[in-house]
C-alpha cells in the first residue's frame, strides 16, 4: 500500500464522500471546528506529506494484545482500520511478518530514519521489579527499550490503561513493579489512551489529529483526551433516566434488568468513569457493556482493578466493615467501665454525707 | 494518591475506621447515659392530664404558644432542615443502597430530582440558621465553639453530596470522596458532641416528661 491514502481507500471502495464525511465526523467527535475535518482531510489524503506515510512504532510491553485486537478486529473494514493500514507501521510484533534480529533491524531503521519525527504508541506497563526482568524483548529490559525508543519520537501515544496507568499488572499486589510509560518518560508530549481496551475511534482521532495539526489534542488532567474522555459514562449513558427515576436493576436478569434500568446497584462505575463508549459505542457502533446489560467496570481510570471490586455499588463499603464488631465490643465494654465507676462514685459521695445537726448551724 | 484511590480509601479503610468509632461510642455513651440511673421517687404520684413521658414527646416537638412568632427561624429553619436531611439520608437510592449493604434491608426511594431539591433547600435552611445565630446577639452569647463546629460538619456532607451531583467545582470522583470523608467525619464527631440528640432526643423528652409528671407537671 503505497501512495496518498485517498487511493488507497479508494482501492478498498471508500468514497473521496464518504471519507471527507467521515473526517468531518472524527472532527465534531472532537470538539474541533467544522474546518478542522477538511483539514484533517488533506492532511491524511491529499497532501503531499500522506505520500510518505508517517512513521509509527508499537511496542508492546506488559500486555495481553488486547489493544491491538481493539483496533485490527475492530469491524473489518472500518475507515479506522484503514487508516490506521495506511500509516507506516514499521515495528508492531502481532502485525508485521518479521521475527527475530529482522524484526530488531526494522525498529533500528525506523528510529534511524526518522529520528525526532515517529509517533511512538506504548502498549502494557513497564515492570521495575528485579531490574526489569520481567519482560525483556531481544535481550532487554522494557524500561531500556522504552528509553532508547522514546527518544527520537516526535510524541507518545500510551494506548491502553496498562501504559496509560499501569492497568491490571499494577493491580494490587503489583508483583513485578508495573509503571505507567508517563511514570518512566518525563520530557517528551504523551498522550494516554486508556480503557481495556480502548476504543478503536479514539485511537484514530488521536492519530489524525497528530497527522493534520502535528500536535496531540486537548488533555484533561490524566493526559486523555478532553473530547472522548470529557465526560462520564453515567452523564452520557440512555439508562441514566432511570437512575433518576430511582429505577435500578437488582439482578442482572430481573424484569428491570430487561426493561433496560439502571445497574448502579449492580456495582456500575459509570458515574466515576470518563470514557466514551456511551456515545460512540462500540464493533460499528453496535453496542457497549451497559447497553449489552453489565455495568460499566471503570476500566479507563487508574486502578480500576483495585477500586473496592465490580458488583459492589459505588456507595457501598469497598472492603469488609472489620472494624466493626471490635469497636462495637470496646465502646460497651467502656461504657460498662465508665457505668461501674460512675456508680462508685455515687456510692462513696453517699458514704461521705455528712448528716448536718442543729448544733452544727449554731457553731 | 489519585482520585479513585481517595475514593476507595475512604469507601474501604476509611469508612472502616469511622463506622468503628460511631460505633464505639454510640454503644458507650448509651450505656453510660441510661446506667446513671436515678433515686427512686418514693412519693405518691400525682395524676394530672398531659402529663407524662408520652405526653412531653410530643409536646415539645411543637412550639409553645407565642413562640413561633417570637424566634419563626429556630422552629421552621430547624424543621425543614431536619426533615431535609432526614430525606436526602435515607431517601436517596445510592444512600439506600449503603444501607442495605450494612443493616440488610432495603426501601424504597425517591427520584434524584426530587432529593436534589430537598437538597437546596436543606443546605438554604442550614445557611439562614447559621445566619439567625451570628445575627441574634443572644443566640450569638450563648454560642460555643461546639455549635459552630456541628454545625459545619453537619453541613460539609450535604453541600459536598450536592455538588458531587451537580459535578460543580471538582471531577465527580474526587467529590463523591470528599462527600464520604465528610461523613465519616461526621460519624466519627457524632457520639461525642450534642450532635448525640440523634440517639438521646427522645429518651430524654419521655424521662423529663415521666419525672414531672410523676409531680404532676406537664411539661
Amino acid at each position: 500500500m503505497q501512495g496518498p491514502l485517498i487511493d488507497t481507500l479508494a482501492r478498498q471502495g471508500v468514497t473521496r464522500r464518504t471519507f471527507f464525511k467521515y473526517c468531518a465526523t472524527l472532527a465534531s467527535l472532537m470538539a474541533l471546528p467544522p474546518s478542522a475535518g477538511r483539514a484533517m482531510a488533506e492532511a491524511m489524503a491529499a497532501s503531499p506529506a500522506a505520500v510518505k506515510r508517517p512513521s509509527v512504532i508499537w511496542l508492546p510491553f506488559q500486555e495481553c494484545t488486547g489493544c491491538t485486537e481493539s483496533i485490527t478486529r475492530s469491524h473489518s473494514p472500518t475507515i479506522e482500520g484503514l487508516i490506521f493500514d495506511a500509516i507506516s507501521l514499521d515495528y508492531q510484533e502481532t502485525l508485521m511478518a518479521a521475527a527475530g534480529h529482522q524484526a530488531e533491524e526494522a525498529l533500528h531503521k525506523a528510529m534511524k530514519d526518522n529520528e525526532g519525527k515517529y509517533l511512538l504508541i506504548v502498549d502494557g506497563s513497564i515492570p521495575l521489579g528485579l531490574d526489569g526482568a520481567y519482560s525483556c524483548i531481544a535481550g532487554k529490559s522494557n524500561l531500556e527499550t522504552l528509553k532508547e525508543v522514546a527518544k527520537g519520537a516526535a510524541a507518545i501515544v500510551a494506548m491502553g490503561s496498562c501504559a496509560a496507568f499501569g492497568g491490571i499488572p499494577k493491580a494490587n499486589p503489583n508483583p513485578t513493579g508495573a509503571v505507567s510509560v508517563s511514570d518512566v518518560i518525563k520530557d517528551k508530549p504523551i498522550i494516554n489512551i486508556p480503557g481495556c481496551p480502548p476504543i478503536p475511534v479514539v485511537m484514530t482521532g488521536v492519530l489524525a489529529h497528530f497527522l493534520t495539526f502535528g500536535s496531540l489534542p486537548e488533555m484533561d488532567s490524566k493526559g486523555r483526551p478532553k473530547a472522548f474522555y470529557g465526560e462520564t459514562i453515567h452523564d452520557r449513558c440512555y439508562r441514566r433516566p432511570f437512575y433518576d427515576q430511582g429505577k435500578f436493576a437488582k439482578t442482572f436478569d430481573d424484569e428491570g434488568a430487561r426493561k433496560g434500568w439502571c445497574l448502579f446497584e449492580l456495582g456500575c462505575k459509570g458515574p466515576v468513569t470518563y470514557n466514551a463508549c456511551a456515545t460512540v459505542k462500540w464493533n460499528g457502533g453496535t453496542s457497549w457493556p451497559v447497553e449489552s446489560g453489565h455495568g460499566c467496570l471503570g476500566c479507563s481510570e487508574p486502578d480500576f482493578w483495585d477500586a473496592g471490586g465490580f458488583y459492589k455499588a459505588l456507595s457501598m463499603p469497598a472492603d469488609p466493615l472489620k472494624m466493626v464488631s471490635a469497636a462495637a465490643a470496646v465502646g460497651a465494654a467502656a461504657g460498662v467501665a465508665v457505668s461501674f465507676a460512675n456508680r462508685a462514685k455515687k456510692s462513696a459521695a453517699k458514704a461521705g454525707h455528712e448528716t448536718t445537726t442543729l448544733a452544727d448551724l449554731e457553731k | 494518591m489519585n482520585e479513585m484511590q481517595f475514593l476507595t480509601w475512604v469507601r474501604g479503610t476509611g469508612l472502616n475506621i469511622a463506622l468503628g468509632i460511631f460505633l464505639l461510642g454510640v454503644i458507650w455513651r448509651l450505656i453510660e447515659i441510661y446506667g446513671l440511673g436515678r433515686k427512686k421517687d418514693l412519693s405518691a404520684p400525682r395524676n394530672v392530664s398531659g402529663a407524662s413521658g408520652w405526653n412531653t414527646m410530643f409536646r415539645r416537638s411543637v412550639p409553645p404558644e407565642g413562640m413561633l412568632k417570637k424566634s419563626p427561624v429556630s422552629y421552621i429553619g430547624g424543621y425543614i432542615f431536619h426533615l431535609g436531611l432526614f430525606v436526602v439520608l435515607f431517601l436517596f437510592a445510592p444512600h439506600i443502597k449503603f444501607f442495605e449493604s450494612l443493616l440488610g434491608i432495603s426501601w424504597p426511594g425517591l427520584p434524584s430530582q426530587f432529593i436534589d431539591l430537598v437538597a437546596v433547600v436543606t443546605i438554604a435552611a442550614m445557611v439562614v440558621v447559621l445566619v439567625d445565630r451570628i445575627n441574634k446577639p443572644v443566640k450569638r452569647y450563648l454560642s460555643t465553639f461546639e455549635d459552630w463546629f456541628t454545625w459545619l460538619v453537619t453541613f460539609l456532607p450535604v453541600l459536598t453530596g450536592w455538588m458531587a451531583v451537580q459535578h460543580l467545582l471538582l471531577p465527580y470522583t474526587t467529590m463523591l470522596a470528599l462527600h464520604i470523608l465528610s461523613v465519616e467525619i461526621l460519624l466519627i464527631v457524632l457520639p461525642f458532641t450534642k450532635l448525640f440528640h440523634a440517639f438521646t432526643l427522645w429518651g430524654s423528652r419521655w424521662y423529663n416528661g415521666q419525672v414531672n409528671g410523676h409531680k404532676g407537671v406537664a411539661v
